[in-house]
């Protein structure tokens, strides 16, 4: 066994190399990705619960194409909204479990870089994913087609949000044992504005009205969320592993 | 002040004239008045005391004492103390990202994630510690006995090969001061014989340890031992 002191390789670690902020973001996101990839049956949860709420509503309430093209928008994002949030839970819970959370907060490296590239790979595997599935569910609430981009652009900008805003209700939660209530009672009155201007621009599209106003408040509730969220999960995390 | 960053950047300079003076000259870390109570029982109350470079500092007491919670707290991830902790003759929290720089610690969680492999895992703790080589992963998984392991998922690995990934990051760290929380648990007996002698080199090099374990440590000379349960006063 080498002799540490006397390693060479010791004097190359002595010229400070920095991994940026850009770095550990990239890092970061693909460490999340390739552990959900490993985790598939999680991965699938939320859109096997989007569709399932979405197949079952027309059973439940009535199968008549007029009255389900007139629900369509809300059923969508409600679906939407409750499929990102079962997801939330599990967002620091493993990380938590098996210590790799205490690890990240004694990194000299910014916090909020790598809670923010977490979130990103949350919202890919599930904001995302039910963006791209969604046309394809709508039409079998039979959503007008003119609805479809307002659907779609409103999913798109609306969902990270959700992510970010859950994401702070998961870092609150993640010390206490049966976190996943608590969650949706912080997390769903936050969670009303998203879904308000959602379901407004979804139906604004399909009225044939503008739907820029909407949009454009979406997307400000999402500069606040990429903003501020990060700093409040990072603090909520120091506070649960305080704990 | 300015003393005080020359101070702080000198430890380097230890590693390649041994002990050097400079390095001696102060505590690292140094404990005062501290008071921590859990569950409305006090596990420890006026604690103080300081870790030097060149010192192995071993926390002792029976289970449920407060040892991890003690080591806990001088890593910083727990707040629920009252007292002060200084790191190089600074409050600690004022320097908190030097200090957690130069920290190592293990904990009672090993840090290692079961669905990614041993290489993944030491991959992801360079990159939280930008000090360090990731070229010297490899070389890390082979002095903890783990080549031919790299490309297996950790939850494929024995209990005790799942804790020799998380020691494997004492052979990658460049760190002065390390915390483990029993790191010899699971470990087989070449094995302890084996992070004893890196220890023994760590403190060689200036660099100090504060750890607990329920094993005599033979190997290593000067250990200084804290026991926790006459400080709960029962």
């Amino acid at each position: 066994m080498a002799d540490l002191s006397t390693n060479p390789a010791t004097d190359s670690r002595m010229e400070h190399r920095t991994l940026g902020a850009g770095g550990l973001f990239v890092a970061a996101l693909k460490r999340d990705l390739m552990l959900s990839l490993r985790r598939k049956s999680e991965l699938v949860n939320p859109l096997i619960f989007f569709l399932m709420v979405i197949t079952l509503f027309p059973l439940g309430v009535s199968p008549e194409p007029g009255f389900l093209a007139e629900l369509a928008p809300g059923v969508l994002w409600v679906a939407a909204l409750l499929a990102t949030l079962l997801s939330m839970d599990s967002l620091f819970r493993t990380d938590f479990d098996d210590g790799s959370l205490e690890q990240l907060l004694l990194s000299p490296q910014p916090l909020f870089v790598v809670v923010l590239a977490k979130v990103l790979a949350h919202w890919m595997l599930t904001g995302l994913a039910l963006t791209l599935v969604a046309p394809v569910i709508a039409v079998m609430l039979f959503l007008p087609a003119e609805g479809m981009l307002g659907l779609m652009l409103s999913l798109l900008l609306g969902t990270p949000t959700l992510s970010l805003v859950g994401a702070i209700g998961a870092a609150l939660t993640v010390g206490l044992r049966k976190g996943g209530v608590l969650i949706s009672l912080l997390v769903l009155p936050l969670y009303i504005p998203v879904l308000i201007f959602g379901t407004g621009a979804v139906q604004a599209a399909v009225t044939g009205l503008p739907l820029g106003g909407y949009l454009a408040l979406l997307g400000a509730l999402l500069a606040l969320g990429v903003t501020l969220a990060p700093l409040a999960i990072s603090a909520a995390l120091r506070i649960s592993v305080s704990g | 002040m300015a003393r005080l960053k020359t101070v702080g950047q000198s430890w380097r300079n230890c590693s390649v004239t041994r002990v050097g003076s400079r390095c001696l000259s102060g505590a690292l870390l140094k404990v005062e008045n501290l008071f921590c109570e859990r569950d409305d029982r006090v596990l420890f109350d006026g604690l103080s005391f300081e870790v030097g470079s060149g010192e192995v500092v071993q926390i002792e007491g029976a289970n449920g004492s407060g040892k991890t919670t003690l080591l806990r707290i001088l890593s910083g991830l727990s707040r629920n103390y009252e007292g002060d902790l200084y790191w190089r003759g600074e409050p600690l929290a004022a320097v908190r990202e030097q200090f957690h720089r130069e920290l190592l610690y293990f904990g009672h969680q090993p840090g290692v994630k079961a669905l990614l492999t041993p290489e993944e895992n030491l991959r992801w703790y360079c990159a939280l510690h930008p000090s360090l080589d990731p070229a010297r992963v490899m070389e890390a998984l082979e002095q903890v006995g783990l080549r031919g392991f790299e490309d297996v998922p950790c939850h494929m690995l024995s209990a005790g090969q799942h804790r020799r990934v998380s020691l494997a990051r004492l052979y990658l760290s460049d760190a002065p001061l390390w915390i483990l929380d029993e790191p010899f648990t699971a470990i087989d007996k070449r094995g302890v014989a084996a992070k004893e002698a890196l220890i023994g080199r760590h403190i060689a090099r200036g660099g100090s340890v504060v750890l607990t374990t329920h094993q005599d440590l033979q190997s290593l000379g000067a250990v200084r031992a804290i026991n926790l349960d006459q400080q709960s006063g029962t």
